[in-house]
């Protein structure tokens, strides 16, 4: 390009280069602006394919005339350090500028301005845009599937019974403190269980009995996530120890086991529980879908949570294995002591990407009939009455899974932020 | 009791455990077969299937058995998986170093869709685009061409199709032609580990590609002819298109789904990759004299492909693994096919799903021994 041009911008000619350079950048966004709202060509005059591109001509040109290597102005500089290093950057620059301001309006004009917001039934949604009445009329169903509505209140009680029960670990103090993995590994998910099993599920009390297969949309996904998570973690710590014990049996028993679960889809696993599982219980015993189906998804994980913390105990130096046991620790005590605290402490960020996994996965147990909140939307937009509203109902979906998986995954990420500067 | 007979102890009890638990399954299998009259055993295979599949890539009709059906759904996963892979590597190469792009904006695009797409569940993306994206698309009548008499509509993607007289005789000058450029490649480096002479090794390679698999067209053994979609009117208001290539909407949807959700974890992987190679190594490198390409080509990208292949290697397991949601949105693969349709209609659920759960088993270990060897190769050998 350089020997197109005559001049070469430089800091002698920066008073020229400078405001030329500008006014051509501003010409070229204003030509798109008008483009794109008000529909307007300004460059009409221009014909041919010049027409199309003159903008980005445009722009190009303006962005090689300010790029002026230490011009003494500080805000250009760090302007052509962060977006105008070379032409291909500018270019790059001005395509995905230009795409922005094409594409932003007919975001915008679908999800709010031509959206419906008011009403309770489809006839309401006249625009052109989203019809957001679909997700509110259908809010209820999308949050607690096909419960009763008269008994919603069971679910809301029990989350709220299992969030408190879980931060007792924070209001903690020295004494009960050397309890809590005690409480959190054997207590919590039993005390979980109860409150599920009895709040939720009901039967007793005068609660009215709820199957589970009514149950649905986000608590669903809540409560597998939550007991899958729950089992998963020590089944994969204890596989992973396996792994890479000194015992034939026990290793390759463990490999065998980790190595098959993660050579097979979940939607298998889970075809395994649904229809295979039953015929392998003597008759008379029923287990439910729901609880085979967490089953499923904990061994299924457990599996991946084995490879990680099986990473950690390969990262930590021999030399701590041996002195746990030149200070006369047995395999037990060296293990709860020593290894695993250094060893869980190095893969916190894998196993939170796995309990990330878990969670994105939870949608797949449509495959034995159950609806959390994708299997819900994916249900509603089949009702007669709400045809033809597909995507509104997925973009609430995907928000609200964006929503946690975001937040989970910032998290890990600070998590491993902070421990990897400790060390 | 020592130690020693301690192990032994608590092995055998492992193995015993497992063995008892394996025995009361199966006897419970038993009993619970004959209680609801079925037969454990493989012989269904060779029945007649009489489902129909929509889209298949050898051929198959109701009257084929369900060996057949069996491999028109694996045929199907594989295909979905093979481009799957390609283009997830594709994308998840340019996001990856995109990502690394000292342009703001470019970094923080790539980032964006990184955060975004593999913050959602794999399947609501796959509902996504089949229930929502593509049914926005026109109706065969009202679609317009996009490329070379192609068509996107709601019914299919349809495109020009080669017919081929004598592909036999192409493509054994296809293979020879790649056979040749192993044989050259081998030689030039010997030749260049000799005496240092260097030789266009990419430029032969293409020419080899290009003229001698030609030549069975210039002289005629084979040919082909290219099949144009046409527009044909079935009825009053429904219209379709004949001939040229279809692709199915589920297809499209669940290729769509998987490579853009799998690219976000290769551009991790890629990026990580990168990153792992010293600002010393480029320094050197640019000190030596070589050119910024060359840098990339010599130094960078054989390291940085050390630390990138194991995980993307897990990666394309994931997503031939993930292809099995295809039951999701009917698209006929082997889950779909076979641990659906055939299973409702045999009843034989344990054969038919630890065949299908062993077929990825298999695919599974097969693509990790070929990445293995591959990363073999790659590695450093130490002296």
């Amino acid at each position: 390009m350089r020997k197109i041009f005559f001049i070469k911008p430089n800091i002698s000619n920066l008073n020229i280069c400078l405001p030329v350079g500008s006014f051509l950048i501003l010409l070229s966004f204003l030509d798109i602006f008008l483009n794109t709202f008000y529909n307007l060509n300004p460059s009409f005059f221009i014909i041919g394919p010049v027409n199309k591109v003159l903008p980005l001509l445009l722009g190009m040109i303006g962005f090689y005339l300010i790029r002026i290597e230490y011009s003494g102005k500080k805000y250009l500089d760090i302007f052509n350090k962060k977006i105008n290093l070379n032409n291909f950057n500018a270019l790059c620059t001005l395509i995905i500028s230009f795409s922005i301001i094409k594409i932003m309006p007919i975001f915008l004009s679908w999800f709010i301005i031509d959206a419906n917001f008011v009403g309770d039934n489809k006839d309401a949604c006249t625009g052109s845009g989203a019809c957001w009445v679909y997700i509110k009329v259908w809010f209820e169903r999308f949050i607690y599937g096909m419960y009763p509505a008269s008994e919603i209140w069971r679910i809301n009680i029990s989350f709220i019974l299992i969030i408190v029960f879980g931060l007792f670990g924070l209001f903690s103090n020295e004494k009960i403190k050397r309890y809590l993995i005690l409480y959190y590994a054997v207590v919590y998910p039993i005390l979980a269980f109860i409150i599920i099993y009895f709040l939720v599920s009901g039967g007793v009390f005068n609660l009215e009995w709820v199957q589970t297969n009514a149950w649905g949309g986000l608590s669903l996904t809540f409560i597998v996530a939550f007991f899958a998570l729950i089992f998963c973690f020590p089944i994969g710590l204890f596989l992973a120890l396996g792994r890479r014990s000194k015992l034939i049996a026990v290793r390759y028993v463990s490999i065998g086991f980790i190595e098959f679960w993660r050579g097979v889809p979940l939607i298998t696993v889970l075809f395994m529980s649904a229809v295979i599982f039953p015929l392998f219980l003597p008759s008379g015993v029923y287990i439910d879908t729901l609880v085979r189906a967490i089953f499923a998804i904990a061994l299924f994980e457990a599996a991946y949570i084995a490879e990680v913390i099986r990473g950690g105990l390969q990262a930590l130096p021999k030399g701590q294995y041996e002195a746990a046991r030149s200070l006369g620790m047995g395999y037990w005590k060296s293990n709860y002591l020593i290894i695993l605290p250094q060893a869980l402490k190095i893969v916190i960020p894998g196993i939170a990407n796995t309990f990330l996994a878990l969670v994105k996965d939870t949608p797949l147990i449509f495959v034995v009939g159950l609806l959390e909140i994708v299997g819900m939307t994916n249900l509603a937009k089949t009702n007669p009455k709400w045809l033809g509203l597909a995507m509104e109902g997925y973009i609430f979906a995907g928000l609200i899974f964006f929503l946690i998986c975001y937040v989970m995954s910032k998290y890990s990420q600070s998590l491993e932020k902070k421990l990897s500067s400790e060390r | 009791m020592n130690n020693k007979n301690k192990k032994y102890l608590l092995q055998s009890a492992l193995i015993l455990s497992i063995v008892s638990l394996f025995i009361f399954f199966a006897t419970n299998a038993q009993i619970n077969m004959s209680n609801r009259g079925l037969q454990f055993g493989f012989g269904f295979l060779n029945r007649e299937a009489s489902f129909d599949i929509q889209f298949t890539l050898i051929e198959y009709s109701r009257s084929s058995t369900y060996l057949r059906a069996y491999l028109v759904g694996l045929l199907n996963t594989i295909l979905v998986a093979f481009f799957g892979i390609i283009f997830a590597t594709i994308l998840g190469v340019i996001v990856g170093i995109a990502r690394l792009s000292k342009n703001y904006l470019i970094n923080n695009l790539a980032s964006a869709y990184v955060e975004f797409f593999r913050n959602l569940p794999l399947l609501l993306q796959l509902f996504f685009w089949y229930y929502a994206a593509l049914r926005v698309l026109p109706l065969p009548q009202d679609a317009g061409e996009f490329f070379f008499s192609s068509y996107l509509t709601i019914k299919a993607l349809y495109l020009p199709a080669l017919r081929w007289e004598n592909f036999y005789v192409f493509l054994t000058l296809f293979i020879i032609s790649i056979f040749l450029i192993i044989v050259t490649k081998f030689y030039t480096k010997k030749i260049q580990e000799k005496d240092g002479t260097q030789f266009p090794i990419f430029l032969i390679s293409v020419a080899i590609l290009l003229i001698l698999p030609s030549l069975s067209l210039i002289f005629g053994f084979s040919s082909f002819s290219i099949e144009k979609p046409e527009l044909l009117k079935l009825s009053e208001t429904t219209y379709t298109f004949e001939g040229g290539l279809e692709i199915p909407p589920e297809f499209i949807a669940l290729l769509f789904a998987l490579s853009l959700y799998t690219a976000t974890f290769i551009a991790e992987c890629v990026r990580a990759g990168i990153e792992a190679i010293g600002k010393g190594q480029k320094e050197a490198a640019a000190s030596l004299g070589l050119n910024p390409n060359l840098v990339l080509k010599l130094i960078v990208m054989p390291q940085a492909l050390r630390v990138i292949i194991p995980p993307t290697t897990n990666q394309y397991l994931n997503l031939t693994k993930n292809s099995s949601l295809a039951s999701a949105i009917a698209y006929p693969d082997l889950a779909l096919v076979f641990a659906g349709t055939a299973l409702m209609q045999t009843g034989k659920a344990i054969e038919i799903v630890s065949m299908v759960m062993f077929t990825y088993l298999l695919l599974s270990i097969l693509t990790s021994v070929l990445m293995n060897w591959y990363n073999k190769k790659q590695q450093i050998t130490e002296k």
